[in-house]
């Protein structure tokens, strides 16, 4: 209630742990096995899509669509489906559940993300995804300035960020401590720079760069920048602040899974000067989350179109067959190969799997590559510490291979939590995608199981005898990446083109694997699809 | 042999700062004013080093033996001083005298040190060369033990450990003059023995060096008659004499002797204004002491309190000087007790379709210290409790220092002011805390009581009506809401009592 007058105590604790009191533990006797294995995006049985062959087809049915892949694009078409009343179609998804990328799962402790974790708050372009939280309640309403306001329960809660730096936490991600006048003078033209672009305008009069990514503008003095990497255009605006570049660099690895020099200028822009949502009960830059991050909203989409999902389910080809189109899939339980003919089909896959699906050579699939990521949840019977600031939402670990972790209690409103499940994000960029996937992949559960542990170790030494679980999940192609040249070159614009009636819808499409930019595809390619069948509907574009 | 002799300086040299700064941390540590502490710590430690230098005039025979033993001497107290000084803190009346006499020792006995030793190196070396080469490592030494300091023992020692380490290290000088030297030292085994165990103490010192931190933590609080570490808190409870003070971690809940001005200022201006309160919601407060006071009211027919930790209630309900003092309210059959985090089970009461509705709620948590704390001022819990009132009920809430943290206090006002309270705050003076706020709120108007249940040690119309008032050191104030996504609160808390505690 009260600190006492002579409340050396408060002070005797944070100044025993500043002093280093806190430093020796006696070995912790004896330490409780950790548990776990590998999950993950089923890369075996998609490999089969390479060359491999499949039974002759057992059976057929008929329905008026086949959406294939339930990840947030193909939950989103299907959602959209199902609220034009259009509902004679079938979801397939490969994994024994849909979610692809905002997948999620739960223990006794908690929800946790596997994937995708957060959404910031909706920029005026995101109106398809602004639609959808208005109707899940995310968005409760609007204030008498048109702000929305979000539910405050979703809206991630303070403290947001901490950065462990020189062996302890800093408020924040961006590096303050150790500065030099000229860092903090690159700072502020770089953080000056970037916000001025958020309200800056092409000659075409759109944003530069906006969110969904193809409703920025075309000005052709803005989009040159995608053919620059975003180090060439630090190095050309004389960026040199060590601190600064590790700050930009993070912010490509963690959004992009790439460093700044793989990663496009125009895409390391967009990434500072695009989240322009605001609200009326949030701080600009806010952000919604959960305990199982998007798989919350994964979840919300399912729900009303559980009955026309297929799990386990691969999709291993999409023909035309006059005017009607054969989906062929393998239905895993089985091991038998089905068909579905249907009028139309929304293929929801990555470009790499859509290429192989449909067959079909127009369709570029090298020009698109992928970051291989690992995630692994850990569960701990233990809150983790350390010296510093609090222990935060996003917890970021400076000059680190790994990002760092979310914590996934931390919209719990408790006021002391006992337990927790730490998410740690690692995209492997240290390698070529194709070298890093083949490492990740041959890796064992307990290699990198050591590898995680040491790691969590080396910042939290208190958690030792505490890490109850520690699962892990190997993502192969976890999403594209926007090289430089990709988001406005050629074979994104050819990917984009619409054959009814097969559409296309993932986030692919869009060079910036977000949930604004799935969601919207999804909704796009259901709202085509609605048109082709001469349903009538409002568009939510 | 003569050369080690000189190594020994480099590390006596060393080991004699490292006290001295050692002395001055914990002396600014513990007292605050840190330049005040050094220059006294300091001159003081200069000063006996003088009396030491001026000692070793009587010294006549045996120089090696006198030197051994002041090394162990210095091993011993130097080695101990940090701990000792943790722990002596609050149980001595004057800590001063006890932090300048052992500084005195360590002093007079590291001052012995070099004059001893260029007399025993006198028949090594020329007079010149020796003055040179002893003073040149003792300064050595200082330079080192300087930027040790504060960059290794200070950041991944601390002080305890760090005094330790360097006793072990003067001891380790003596135990290696005791091996290595041929020359006849008197009772040459007893200081062997009396040497090596005071490695090992110090040994022992450095590795438990935690627990005696408790210790010397616990030693803080004067008399601890219970302490017990829950999952979620440390319980401290205290007595001297007439005084009985509760702990949660290391922050004072109540004191006996003035928790009456407390609980009765929380309790009577709502109970006492509303027409026969019936169900009472009370939000923390294992105590029992805010209880105490609602039992007071004969139309309570129920009381719900809702707090965390259960090692609490039970000790408040089971230990006979507390329940002397709560009037074994934990014990009242109107009474249910709800183990559980108050917002989670808030939330879940509101979302029932048939819920309680209070006419009063007592919100009796700490103070928000931090993020976790902070959560139950926040707009969202305000916005949740408005589901289990009526517009008559009336709501209040402890709500820190308006003096020492005149943001925090009006962050809170302003936060239920933001989510439709109508609010009324007041404040009272409590000794053992100072001057203490509360913001009372309804949903409806409040009026104020004209009179007040017997017994009363503090509140009647009058003494009430005072409580209202704000002096422009603690009126009104503009702040930002305190939000779950944006805790202006915990901020503002952290600033305003950080200032106030550095003195
Ligand atoms: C580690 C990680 C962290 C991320 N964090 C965020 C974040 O915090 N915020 C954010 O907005 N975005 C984040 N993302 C980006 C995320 O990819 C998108 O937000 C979004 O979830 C992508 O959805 P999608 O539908 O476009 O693609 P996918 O999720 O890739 O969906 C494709 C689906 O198709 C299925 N499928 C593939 N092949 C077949 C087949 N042959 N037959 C049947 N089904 C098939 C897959 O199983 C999958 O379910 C993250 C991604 C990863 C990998």
């Amino acid at each position: 209630m009260k600190v006492s007058r002579r409340s050396f105590l408060g002070m005797g604790a944070a100044l025993a742990t500043a002093l280093g009191f806190g430093r020796f533990l006696p070995a912790a006797a004896e330490q409780p096995a950790v548990t776990g294995k590998i999950l993950g995006a089923s890369a075996k049985i998609g490999h089969q899509l390479r060359g491999g062959t499949f039974p002759a087809i057992s059976s057929t049915i008929q329905k008026d669509v086949v959406i294939v892949g339930g990840g947030i694009a193909g939950l989103g078409a299907g959602y959209r489906l199902k609220k034009a009343g259009h509902t004679n179609f079938a979801l397939l998804e490969l994994e024994h559940q849909a979610g692809g990328n905002a997948s999620s799962g739960r223990n006794a402790t908690s929800a946790y993300p596997w994937g995708a974790h957060y959404v910031p708050l909706l920029t005026d372009e995101s109106r398809a995804p602004k639609k959808l939280f208005e109707e899940l309640g995310i968005i409760k309403g609007h204030d008498d300035k048109g702000l929305p306001i979000y539910d405050e329960y979703f809206l991630c809660s303070d403290p947001h960020e901490r950065l462990f730096i020189e062996g302890r936490w800093q408020d924040g991600m961006v590096p303050n401590l150790g500065l030099t006048e000229d860092d903090k003078r690159q700072y502020s033209a770089f953080f000056a720079l970037t916000d001025s672009f958020k309200n800056k305008r092409g000659r075409d009069g759109k944003k530069i760069f906006a969110i969904p990514v193809d409703k920025s503008s075309q000005d052709p003095d803005w989009l040159k920048y995608d053919t620059l990497s975003m180090k060439d255009w630090m190095d050309a605006q004389g960026y040199t602040s060590k601190p600064l570049r590790w700050y930009v660099d993070y912010c490509c690895r963690d959004d992009y899974g790439s460093s700044f020099d793989q990663t496009s200028a125009w895409a390391g822009m967009h990434y500072f000067a695009a989240r322009t949502g605001t609200a009326a009960n949030a701080a600009p830059g806010g952000l919604v989350t959960w305990p199982e991050g998007n798989g919350f909203l994964a979840h919300r989409l399912m729900e009303p179109i559980k009955d026309n999902i297929i799990p386990s389910t691969l999709a291993f080809r999409v023909k035309q067959d006059g005017a009607r189109v054969n989906v062929d899939y393998l239905d895993q339980k089985t091991s038998e190969a089905k068909r579905i003919s249907a009028k139309s089909v929304i293929v929801a896959t990555p470009q790499f799997i859509a290429a192989r699906l449909l067959d079909d050579k127009a369709i570029p699939a090298n020009d698109f590559s992928y970051a291989p990521w690992v995630v692994a949840n850990v569960t701990l019977s233990k809150l983790p510490a350390g010296k510093g600031v609090d222990l935060a939402w996003d917890n970021m670990i400076y000059d680190s291979k790994l990002l760092g972790y979310v914590v996934a209690t931390h919209q719990n409103t408790e006021m002391v939590p006992l337990r927790t499940v730490l998410t740690y994000y690692w995209p492997l960029n240290h390698a070529e995608p194709k070298a890093a996937r083949a490492e990740a992949l041959a890796r064992s559960y307990e290699d990198w199981r050591d590898i995680f542990l040491k790691e969590l170790y080396a910042v939290h030494p208190e958690v030792e005898g505490h890490v109850e679980n520690l699962d892990v999940w190997i993502w192969g192609h976890a999403m594209v990446r926007p090289t430089p040249g990709f988001i406005w070159g050629a074979a994104r614009r050819k990917a984009m083109a619409q054959k009814p009636p097969i559409f296309r819808a993932h986030s692919d499409l869009s060079g910036i694997s977000i949930f604004e930019e799935a969601y919207t595809r999804g909704v796009d390619a259901a709202e085509r699809t609605l048109k082709y069948h001469k349903i009538p509907y409002e568009t939510e574009l | 042999m003569p050369s080690m002799l000189l190594i020994s300086v480099i590390i006596i040299a060393t080991c004699g700062l490292v006290y001295e700064l050692i002395a001055g941390t914990a002396a600014s540590y513990l007292l605050g004013d840190s330049v005040t502490q050094f220059s006294t710590v300091i001159g003081s430690y200069l000063f006996a080093m003088g009396i030491g230098s001026w000692l070793t005039k009587y010294i006549h025979r045996n120089l090696l033996g006198y030197f051994i033993r002041v090394e162990i001497l210095v091993g011993a107290v130097g080695g101990c001083s940090a701990i000792v000084l943790f722990m002596l803190f609050e149980h001595v009346t004057s800590f001063r005298l006890v932090l300048y006499f052992i500084v005195g020792v360590i002093g007079v006995l590291v001052g012995i040190e070099i004059p001893l030793l260029l007399r025993i190196l006198r028949d090594r070396f020329e007079f010149r060369d020796l003055v040179s080469r002893v003073l040149a490592f003792d300064y050595l030494g200082a330079l080192f033990a300087s930027v040790l300091f504060p960059l290794v023992l200070v950041p991944y020692l601390g002080l305890v450990k760090s005094s330790f380490m360097f006793g072990m290290l003067n001891v380790g000088v003596a135990i290696w003059l005791l091996y290595a030297v041929k020359e006849h030292v008197h009772a040459l085994h007893v200081h062997k023995a009396v040497a090596i165990v005071t490695l090992i103490a110090l040994t022992f010192g450095f590795i438990y060096s935690e627990k005696l931190m408790t210790i010397a933590e616990n030693g803080i609080y004067s008399n601890v008659i219970f302490a017990e570490s829950t999952p979620y808190q440390r319980i401290v409870i205290t007595k001297t004499q007439k005084d009985l003070r509760l702990f949660l971690n290391g922050n004072l809940q109540f004191s006996s002797v003035d928790e009456y001005r407390y609980h009765e200022a929380l309790v009577h201006p709502s109970m006492a204004a509303l027409k026969d309160p019936k169900d009472i919601l009370i939000i923390g407060g294992g105590d029992g002491l805010a209880l105490r006071e609602i039992l007071k009211y004969p139309s309570v027919d129920h009381v719900t309190m809702v707090d965390l930790d259960p090692a609490m209630t039970l000790l408040f309900s089971k230990n006979e000087l507390l329940t002397s003092l709560n009037n074994d309210s934990l014990l009242s059959p109107k009474l249910t007790i709800i183990n559980k985090d108050a917002f989670v089970w808030l939330r879940d009461v509101s979302r029932q379709d048939k819920h309680p509705v209070f006419d009063a709620v007592f919100v009796d948590v700490p103070d928000p210290s931090n993020y976790s704390i902070g959560k139950m001022y926040s707009t969202t819990f305000f916005g949740q409790l408005k589901s289990v009132i009526t517009d008559h009920s009336i709501v209040t809430v402890q709500s820190t220092s308006p003096l020492i943290a005149r943001k925090t206090f009006w962050c809170v006002n302003n936060t239920m002011e933001s989510v439709g309270f109508k609010t009324y705050p007041f404040h009272v003076y409590v000794p053992s805390f100072g001057e203490w706020g509360f913001v009372m709120a309804s949903l409806g108007n409040y009026d104020m009581p004209d009179h007040f249940v017997d017994g009363l040690k503090f509140l009647n119309p009058e003494s009430a009506k005072l409580m209202f008032s704000f002096p422009p050191d603690m009126s009104k104030v503009q702040t930002k809401i305190q939000r779950l996504d944006d805790q202006a609160l915990v901020r503002y808390f952290d600033q305003e009592w950080g200032e106030y505690l550095v003195y």
